[in-house]
């Protein structure tokens, strides 16, 4: 790695605050792609502060203490958790290029992930068969647009994690790909950070 | 891979500077400690542990504990001069994010306030 020692160096030679010329490809790209997973972030925030608007504009139809149910979010919750624990695991497998184990978190980060979307899918088709779809009330609109969207990252994630799994075998651990996978982790632990605002907003606030 | 290692690079978020071993263990202590929050949320806003008015505001410490134990544990966002850009930019995106949330509630709540007289004459 090229992180040296942070005791041997002065600091005032860090790179991107002027001192010892640009930055590597790798550091650009994540910072890069950081800044988009906060303009993401940003983008939620409206839906959160649509829901936290419109939460109480029920029209007379279901709220959400009737309609969710906690068993389910919570292993929602935890399926999301630990498959940002493999997701990490493996990408530090693929940094120290051992591809098979790589391919196993993968694999597991795709299993716990594919769970949580049955999972929100089926409460979905359950609360639309119930009669309490997006159109019923102000706040199912808003729940379903804040929560959908979640899950609408959810399934990009899993698409942008068969790819990567697809470029791993096809071309190997190259810088360009490990890249790719940084970026693609850093997707995934935001998902799980956003996950925490929905499972505190939506579903705790809303039962208690 | 560049050859000067004098200089200090800036970290990229996401990417732990410590030993393969010590990120193994950094992510399975950000592991517990995310289940540990999530569990006392449940138990914060499933009992009464809490004084009741104050659930949702301890649900909120809650989840910003566990966000930073996922910033810290998963993101590997620290208080190190490589990371400045990193948090600089978190930063700006929490104002936005802070301006956004508390700004539509605050205006909502004061027209609804407002608008009492003419919500009683609306069909609900």
């Amino acid at each position: 790695m090229t992180v040296a020692t942070i005791e041997a160096v002065p600091t005032e030679l860090a790179r991107g605050r002027g001192g010892g010329g640009p930055a590597p490809t790798r550091i650009v790209v994540a910072y890069g792609f950081w800044i988009f997973i906060l303009s993401d972030i940003v983008m939620f925030s409206g839906l959160f502060a649509a829901y936290a608007v419109l939460s109480g504009n029920t029209a007379g139809g279901p709220t959400g203490a009737e309609l969710f149910n906690l068993r389910n979010v919570f292993i929602e919750t935890m399926c999301l958790l630990f498959s940002s624990y493999t997701c990490g695991l493996g990408a530090l497998s693929a940094e120290r290029r051992q591809r098979d184990r790589f391919l196993v978190f993968a694999a597991f980060t795709f299993g716990l992930g594919a769970a949580f979307l049955f999972i929100e899918i089926s409460e979905f088709a359950g609360m639309v068969s119930k009669g309490a779809g997006p159109s019923r009330s102000g706040f199912l609109s808003a729940f379903f647009a804040l929560v959908g969207m979640h899950g609408a990252h959810v399934t990009s994630g899993l698409i942008w994690l068969v790819y990567m799994v697809a470029q791993v075998v096809a071309k190997g651990l190259r810088p360009h790909v490990l890249r790719r996978l940084l970026c693609f982790s850093l997707f995934w632990h935001a998902l799980d950070i956003i996950w925490i605002g929905v499972l505190t907003l939506v579903y705790l606030m809303g039962v208690a | 891979m560049d050859g000067d290692d004098r200089v200090l690079d800036d970290r990229n978020p996401g990417v732990a500077p410590e030993e393969p071993t010590a990120s193994v263990l950094s992510y399975t202590a950000g592991l517990g400690l995310a289940i540990l929050a999530t569990i006392a949320s449940f138990v914060v806003s499933q009992t009464n542990l809490l004084w009741p008015p104050g659930v949702p505001v301890g649900l909120v410490v809650l989840a910003f504990a566990q966000i930073g134990v996922h910033l810290v544990f998963f993101l590997h966002l620290g208080s190190g001069p490589d990371n400045t850009n990193n948090i600089l930019a978190l930063a700006f995106g929490l104002l936005i994010v802070f301006l956004v949330i508390t700004g539509s509630v605050w205006i909502i709540a004061n027209l609804n306030a407002n608008m009492m007289g003419m919500l009683i004459n609306m069909p609900r």
